[in-house]
């Protein structure tokens, strides 16, 4: 197997970014509503499918275009995240991490078979929006305009989302609430309801990652179950609940996924999980995670 | 024990057996099973299980006073749980005969669990040459398509216009190591040449870095041994990185109306495909089609309408030879040519592919559509003896010569 020309390893290297750029988001929110829930959220696949169907039905039922859904499509379903939360997830609070996980498992199956139901599983098409189409020639290939935005738009809400936590005011709270619920809400913070907010948070990131693959995967019921085991993957390598490890994690994987795409592509769908298996068993917390 | 009870004990358990050959089921099960959920479900999945229960109740619902029923069940594309459900339908709930079966992989397994307890299995979905090649079985018949097939068609057709060098994306199980490997014997016959290809995992989402690796192949046609979903993400990707811009062109070597109908024509345009059957071919197959769209509010992908057409012969030979017997009903199905709505000039062959008459489309520009599913214009037919003509001979012990 001869080593590809240089030029031809940066475009695969570009690539593995871009698929990086929703491992980065995906595992974001999942690191989110772990780290300061304690919910493993399997629905978090079903969530991000519902963003693209969102942004789908919004052009077609509405005619709501690309831009305005980037905004309204994780607003909307974060709505149905918090309508979630309020109804199924607080009752199972205190109980074993098991029991979450078997409920948002069991939700997962009920959403994405209910949208197979309807819209079958060929996928439907979602036009790349008019202002991002073509490509631009940088030499070592073709780079579409709108994959480019996905690595700036996932970047940046990444960041974004990094800063509100570790950095502001809010962040503090949700992270104190974590920690110590009784005590920060002895201090008149509502905790209940920055639960519910982080949330739905979470599952807007998750939607979010829906718009923008909506464009350049196919919009189809399974896409959140093809993607979601590969994140939960990405979210154990980082540490369960560390932020920042999610994601490096995310990016990181892309890129190992990517070469793996160019050096043995047969291996490309198991290398992440093989990484997975080697870091639990050297660093069980994962790679930023702190030990419990 | 003595020997009178031994005697009596043994006289009745042979009186038991031949009763028991004699004697059909009080129901005759027929089973379809497909991918109802994942890649492949568009194609055949639940308007297969409505195909087949049209040609039941067609054929009147009932054969030799029994009645008959049809069972469904979803294989996943796992060739374990494929061959599991058919060998618990045919050992344990009394199913006669299984269709569709889809997924090369599973449907080569299938074909070991019919070979094992001699049921029939009339696989409509699955593209491998290798059921009616090197695992050809003597209950196993293969109706619709089949890879060599596809290779006599879209790719001879492309190497013929100009199409000399390939580079091949290849699902990376059975189906597409056939398609490939048929598809690569037929660009060498006709002065081709293969300069490489990449083996991606089956149910991919992103074919970005394939494309990339295509595209510093220089070959000029890039050849999709892929299907469903696969196909669907390869094309609209392969677009949107400016493919052919670069000068390149695609080569969809299994493309079903379903696809070309998701992907949408502006997309999809121009594309090259082989298939068994069009809804908009004739008279006759709009007739039917028109009945299969009234229950399933889509037009029928040539799988849907080969299931229909596979499980009235069946039941007539049935009807015909009085029995269920596996060796029986297949024997008289081989011996009789056919010829309904979808398969036209059709006879199988000693290795039980049934050939017929095959078509090359080619997808409408948007402009000359006049409907939803005005999709496709007929570009040639190629009679049967052409396209399944293997390139390389035949490995089947049960081909004579």
């Amino acid at each position: 197997m001869s080593l590809p020309p240089a030029q031809a390893m940066f475009g695969q290297l570009l690539i593995g970014l871009i698929n990086g750029s929703f491992y980065a988001m995906l595992s974001l929110g999942l690191a989110i509503i772990f780290g300061l829930l304690n919910i493993i959220n399997f629905t978090h696949g079903a969530q991000y499918m519902l963003g693209a169907f969102c942004a789908w039905l919004l052009l077609n039922a509405f005619g709501i275009g690309y831009w305005p859904s980037l905004i309204l499509a994780p607003i909307l379903v974060g709505i149905t995240g918090i309508v979630i939360e309020r109804l199924f997830l607080r009752r199972i609070a205190g109980l074993d991490h098991l029991y979450g996980l078997l409920l948002t498992f069991g939700l997962a199956l009920i959403i994405e078979g209910l949208f197979r139901e309807q819209y079958g599983s060929s996928g439907q098409p979602y036009v790349i929006p008019p202002e991002l189409q073509g490509v631009r020639n940088i030499g070592f290939m073709f780079l579409p305009y709108y994959r480019a935005w996905v690595i700036i738009a996932s970047l940046g809400v990444c960041l974004a989302t990094w800063f509100v936590i570790e950095k502001t005011r809010l962040g503090a709270y949700l992270r104190a609430a974590t920690e110590n619920p009784v005590l920060v809400q002895a201090f008149g913070i509502n905790v209940p309801r920055l639960v519910t907010l982080t949330y739905g948070g979470g599952v807007a990131l998750a939607a979010l990652a829906g718009v923008l693959a909506a464009p350049i995967y196919q919009v189809r019921p399974q896409m959140g179950s093809d993607i979601i085991v590969v994140v939960f993957a990405v979210v154990v390598i980082g540490g369960m609940g560390s932020i920042l490890g999610a994601i490096v994690s995310g990016f990181a994987l892309g890129l190992i996924e990517g070469m793996t795409k160019v050096f043995y592509p047969e291996a490309s769908n198991t290398v992440i999980f093989v990484i997975m298996a080697l870091v639990l068993l050297i660093k069980p917390a994962g790679l930023f995670g702190r030990a419990a | 024990m003595n020997r009178r009870s031994v005697a009596a004990f043994g006289f009745s358990v042979l009186l038991a057996g031949a009763a028991h050959a004699q004697a059909l089921p009080d129901t005759i099960k027929i089973g379809v099973l497909n991918d109802m959920s994942s890649l492949y479900a568009d194609n055949g999945g639940p308007g297969s299980v409505v195909a087949a229960q049209m040609a039941v109740e067609d054929f009147g619902g009932t054969v030799l006073g029994k009645k008959i029923e049809i069972i469904n069940a979803d294989h996943q594309n796992k060739p374990d749980l494929g061959a599991s459900i058919a060998r618990q339908w045919f050992e344990r709930d009394g199913v006669q005969m299984i269709t569709d079966v889809p997924t090369s992989s599973v449907g080569l397994a299938v074909q070991e669990v019919a070979r094992d307890t001699k049921k029939v299995v009339i696989n409509v979905g699955s593209a491998t040459s290798d059921l009616t090649g090197k695992a050809c079985a003597p209950t196993g018949l293969h109706w619709l398509y089949n890879t060599v097939a596809l290779a006599n068609g879209t790719g001879a057709a492309v190497v013929k216009a100009g199409g000399d060098t390939w580079f091949f994306i290849t699902a990376d199980y059975a189906f597409g190591h056939a398609l490939e490997r048929d598809t690569t014997a037929v660009v060498e016959k006709n002065g081709g040449k293969v300069l490489g290809s990449v083996k991606v995992p089956l149910n991919n989402a992103d074919f970005s870095s394939f494309l990339l690796q295509a595209q510093s192949s220089k070959a000029k046609i890039i050849g999709l041994a892929n299907a469903g979903g696969d196909t669907q993400n390869s094309i609209k990707q392969a677009a949107e990185f400016g493919i052919v811009q670069g000068g390149q062109k695609l080569a969809g070597l299994l493309v079903f109306i379903a696809d070309v109908h998701s992907l949408g024509l502006q997309t999809a345009q121009g594309l090259q495909l082989t298939e068994s059957f069009y809804w908009d071919q004739d008279d006759q197959t709009r007739a039917w089609s028109k009945k299969f769209f009234d229950k399933f509010h889509k037009e029928p992908t040539m799988i849907h309408a080969g299931v229909y057409s596979a499980v009235t012969h069946y039941l007539e030979s049935v009807k015909a030879t009085g029995s269920v017997d596996g060796p029986t009903v297949v024997k008289d199905l081989k011996a009789k040519p056919v010829n309904d709505f979808v398969i036209r000039n059709g006879h199988f062959q000693d290795d039980g592919m049934l050939v017929h008459d095959m078509y090359l489309y080619e997808v409408k520009k948007p402009s000359e559509s006049k409907g939803e599913w005005d999709l496709y214009k007929l570009i040639a037919t190629i009679p049967g003896a052409e396209a399944y003509k293997r390139p390389n001979g035949n490995e089947c012990p049960m081909v004579k010569g």
